[in-house]
């Protein structure tokens, strides 16, 4: 199937090779909001190999980048206006950086594709340039061992592309620095939300089916009036730790994501519960500090997964005194929840 | 001093700067300015600010460099602890990504 992105194609010493759009096409610009939203994330890929922007030749730069369609969506923009080849390693539809995480990003795929697609005999400069980001896979000193070709590292993001390549293809060092500002972190906000999925469902329908418990028996009245509300409290929460604290990271006090966490939660649940309660139910307002305080806290310390500056060494000092407490507490909460139906 | 920093004091980045040949590749692949250059050497000089990603390592002719690399991902560590395994970010084997 001929893809819309192909605009035509080139001949080389080793045969014809596609041509590529530098412009987005509504259909990209659909399906960039659909994967952010996690929808076909895992499938959104283009074929691995070797294409031209404008009309390279012998002497034109070559980009390499990961086939997640994104990598290259964002690769290929920001190469309006200048000649060059695009190689596309096979990433399994992966970033460049996750994927260099992984090694499927690598210097080995690195050196097959070097070979495969003959860029000796395509280009007479001996050299590729890789992402920033894709160090973390790759070994330059062995790319050069096997190859020949010198791996020169380009941005960490493509939008400096232009930059670089005006000043010899050198990056700055604010070029080779990552970034983690507001508008990175918003637009992690629809991954993140969509990470509960089938339990943002489930949660609340527990909640609520149990919610008509009390020493009666069963109240459907109770199920509505108090399952409702615990809904509110639940998805506050999540909202807490999903929106919230990712998106006003740098300003909340404490360096532990779940601290931080649960800095947020209880803010959001001391104004919920202020304005929501009117009997006066200690055990239940205690309890619903604990659930919440637990549910928002776990969920921003997964975001840590999603930010761009912690090491694995710090999440597991983190984790290991903040994965029980979240557990301990959210059950002691739920707990106490329950027993409050009762009295 | 600039960006955002995580937790102090845990990072396992190393330098043997007798290895050290002054090729800068360190200084070249860091995300976040954690490397400096004195007298023809690297140096850390921003030690907190390192995320373990491994790519001076990776990078770094002369072996100079060593870093216990992985994922800073909750998630991950937790699947690591649940299959016994390293932390990892596959979520569901092969065919999938989470970060």
């Amino acid at each position: 199937m001929k893809k819309h992105y192909i605009i035509g194609s080139i001949n080389t010493p080793v045969g014809k090779v596609e041509q590529v759009s530098t412009k987005w096409s509504r259909s990209d610009i659909l399906s960039t909001i659909k994967v952010r939203w996690s929808v076909g994330r895992m499938s959104y890929r283009v074929k691995q190999g070797l294409y031209a922007v404008g009309t390279p030749d012998a002497n034109s730069n070559i980009f390499v980048t990961a086939n997640f369609k994104l990598s290259f969506d964002h690769l290929r923009r920001a190469l309006d206006g200048i000649n060059a080849w695009i190689l596309v390693l096979d990433t399994k539809g992966i970033n460049v950086w996750c994927a260099a995480g992984k090694g499927t990003f690598g210097t080995r795929e690195l050196v097959y594709r070097i070979k495969a697609h003959e860029l000796e005999k395509i280009v007479n400069h001996k050299t590729v340039i890789v992402p920033q980001l894709g160090a973390v896979g790759v070994s330059a000193h062995e790319v050069k061992d096997k190859t020949g070709f010198r791996v020169i590292y380009g941005p960490v993001r493509a939008e400096d592309i232009k930059n670089f390549v005006a000043a010899g293809n050198k990056a700055t060092p604010e070029m080779r620095t990552v970034k983690f500002n507001i508008a990175d972190r918003a637009k992690l906000i629809p991954v993140e939300l969509a990470y509960g999925k089938y339990y943002l469902l489930f949660v609340p329908a527990v909640f609520f089916i149990l919610a008509g418990l009390n020493r009666h028996g069963y109240s459907v009245d109770d199920a509505w009036k108090n399952g409702g509300r615990s809904i509110i409290y639940l998805l506050s929460a999540y909202i807490s730790g999903c929106v919230l604290t990712p998106l006003l990271l740098p300003w909340i006090p404490f360096q532990r994501f779940s601290f931080k966490g649960l800095f947020v939660g209880w803010i959001v649940s001391s104004i919920l519960l202020f304005f929501t309660f009117s009997e006066k139910n200690i055990i239940e307002i205690i309890s619903w500090f604990l659930i919440m305080g637990g549910i928002s806290s776990f969920l921003a310390m997964n975001f840590t997964g999603s930010s761009t500056f912690t090491s694995l060494s710090g999440v597991q000092k983190e984790m290991k005194l903040s994965l029980p407490l979240q557990i301990i507490a959210a059950s002691i909460g739920f707990i106490g929840w329950i027993i409050t139906r009762f009295i | 001093m600039t960006g955002l920093i995580y937790l102090k004091d845990v990072v396992t980045l190393q330098l043997d700067q007798q290895k050290c040949n002054g090729c800068k590749m360190c200084i070249f692949v860091c995300p976040h300015e954690v490397f400096g250059f004195r007298e023809k050497k690297a140096i850390i000089s921003n030690k907190d600010k390192c995320m373990e990603c491994g790519a001076c390592e990776k990078n770094c002719p002369e072996g100079a460099l060593s870093v216990r690399s992985g994922v800073g991902c909750a998630a991950g560590v937790i699947n690591g602890l649940l299959r016994g395994t390293e932390p990892s970010c596959d979520c569901s084997g092969s065919n999938s990504s989470c970060c």
